[in-house]
């Protein structure tokens, strides 16, 4: 009951990130861009500030709740994609290895062992200071990153399906390899992969705040959370609402996507035992 | 048990040798480096001198095999921005880095298998509940954000603890207790799992039988075989955890080799960041070596299957 209490909880979250992403900015009668430099670091309504700007405005003027609701539109954008990209590197290197075994299954093993030695959140940031940060080169960073898991969950699966009568049927029956692989063994082992890409979602956005944060994630003046961190960090002695505000958006979507991984979890793990 | 150890330290060689290619590459995506030295303002001559001076004329596998020859002597080269040794930059810094590390692994199995045992023998019922969300909770904290909001409350706050640099040894509690966050998680349900297991096993039920106490039960019989796998992990984490110091240090203000990494990210210092890259890499694939080590002479089975 909890749990899917739970599942429940999570699942309005991020439906509430999604329609703030989706809708929001019409929703807020403000622009997350203009400035208003008479009307610096306005406290929220219930910190004694206006009904005009509900969450308060930074350090520029600029609306606090327009920049949080285009915020979520990217961390939600970037978590995505990043996920995306990384469950097309990881899951292809996990069937191959898991469905083949032996040499190929060597070499899979090795990439994901060499991928978890290097250090993330440092590679992550030299590759964007290179390259020059801007949104697709995150995504596509954090997507060369993150596949690790992907990858294992993968092999793990496909190597308990692989063995399955009704791949051996297709086999006999004469399927292309291709065929084996994309209609008999992914299909079995999407469950497993559906819940590892919430939690890779989860992962990509914290990883992109912490990017941004440290200055090498999406360029200024986009709002992302974490660049919003950043640039609250030198004016949260006085107003420490302009980092408990984004950092609480931030903390309540990851959590709500990882409340929702772990009901698919459940809920999947039910329907198949 | 020899074949075992053979295969996994070439393994290990063959990872390193992996990581120097990655670490090296991660240097040249940019172009070339000479432009990052001299500064956009550089002339075709400037930057012919700098190729001559630091080696960028020769060929691109010259190059990688020269630095792996000189960083298998211990030379990591020079820093642009420090005019100094890479080598002396980074030991100067790494026992802030590795004792910031030892002390959030010191939080983390202080609070992370307690909590699994804890969940483990209340298992379905409240309790255990609570405990999983403590750890949701957790694994979803943005860790810089963490930081700050311990610096509001602890630091400004309460003013109980410092919240920027070391003074003294108080100096790593705050920072220490962020990085543990990362591991409590992993270590907890890993603990919580593996004390199910072996509550469940037959030889817990031979020594309950056999009139042993609960404590003693819990602790020496079980505990010790729900330790193992916690042992790699933690191992793991720590690993994991010297990487995400790049965070922490960051926001304290610590002197150590995250930080350093950070500045020369910032300011284009190739050298010391692949060299910091490199040294990280290296400290994570022994630790992970050195806990399947200690595994395989905890555990025999794992000896016989992996072998």
């Amino acid at each position: 009951m909890i749990r899917r209490l739970s599942a429940i909880l999570g699942a309005l979250i991020l439906a509430t990130a999604l329609i703030a992403a989706l809708i929001g900015p019409t929703l807020v009668p403000h622009d997350p861009f203009t400035q208003d430099l008479m009307a610096r670091l306005t406290p929220p309504a219930w910190l004694g500030g206006t009904t005009d700007h509900v969450l308060g405005t930074d350090q520029l003027g600029r609306d606090y709740a327009a920049r949080l609701v285009y915020g979520a539109r990217i961390s939600l954008l970037i978590g995505a994609t990043a996920a995306l990209a990384s469950g097309v590197i990881g899951i292809t290197l996990g069937v191959l290895g898991g469905f083949f075994g032996g040499r190929v299954d060597d070499v899979v093993m090795f990439a994901i062992t060499c991928r978890l030695s290097i250090p993330l959140i440092l590679v992550a940031l030299a590759i964007v200071s290179a390259v020059g940060s801007s949104l697709p080169v995150v995504v596509l960073t954090l997507g060369l990153l993150l596949w690790d898991r992907f990858a294992v969950v993968a092999r793990t699966a496909t190597m308990q399906v692989r063995t399955l009568d009704y791949v051996a049927a297709a086999q006999a029956a004469g399927a292309s390899l291709p065929h084996v692989l994309w209609r008999e063994v992914l299909p079995n082992i999407a469950h497993h992969l559906v819940v590892v890409a919430t939690l890779e979602v989860a992962l990509a956005i914290l990883l992109e705040s912490v990017l941004s944060f440290l200055g090498l994630g999406v360029p200024a003046p986009l709002p992302s959370w974490g660049l919003m961190i950043a640039e609250g960090k030198d004016y949260m002695f006085f107003e420490p609402w302009v980092v408990v505000i984004p950092g609480a958006a931030l903390f309540t979507l990851v959590l709500g996507i990882n409340l929702v991984g772990d009901g698919l979890r459940d809920g999947l793990a039910v329907r198949r035992g | 048990m020899a074949l075992f150890l053979l295969r996994r330290a070439i393994l290990a060689v063959l990872v390193c040798l992996t990581v120097l290619v990655i670490s090296f590459a991660l240097t040249r995506i940019a172009g070339d480096p000479a432009i990052a030295i001299a500064g956009p303002q550089a002339t075709a001559a400037d930057l012919a001198a700098i190729h001559l001076a630091y080696g960028l004329d020769r060929p691109l596998p010259r190059q990688f095999l020269d630095w792996v020859w000189a960083a298998l002597h211990g030379d990591l080269g020079r820093s642009y921005l420090f005019r100094a040794p890479v080598w002396e930059l980074v030991a100067a810094r790494l026992p802030v880095t590795l004792t910031l590390g030892g002390v959030g692994l010191g939080f983390a199995l202080l609070i992370g298998p307690p909590l699994g045992v804890v969940a483990a023998l209340n298992e379905g019922r409240a309790v255990d509940r609570l405990v999983g969300m403590v750890a949701l909770l957790g694994q979803a904290l943005p860790s810089f954000w963490l930081a700050l909001m311990l610096i509001i409350f602890f630091g400004l706050r309460l003013q109980w603890l410092p919240i920027a640099g070391l003074d003294d040894w108080t100096g790593y509690i705050l920072p220490g207790l962020v990085l543990s966050f990362s591991a409590i998680p992993a270590l907890m349900r890993l603990t919580r799992s593996g004390m199910i297991e072996a509550l469940a096993s037959d030889y817990i039920r031979t020594a309950r039988a056999g009139g042993l106490s609960r404590a003693s039960i819990v602790l020496k019989h079980a505990g010790r075989n729900a330790a193992m796998p916690v042992v790699a992990i933690a191992a793991v984490q720590l690993g994991f955890m010297l990487g995400g110091s790049i965070v922490t240090e960051s926001v304290f203000n610590l002197p150590g080799v995250g930080y350093l990494a950070w500045e020369s990210i910032s300011k284009n210092d190739f050298p010391v960041v692949q060299a910091v890259v490199l040294i990280l890499a290296v400290i994570y694939i022994a630790l992970t070596l050195g806990a399947d080590l200690l595994n395989a002479l905890l555990d025999p089975r794992l000896r016989a299957t992996r072998a």
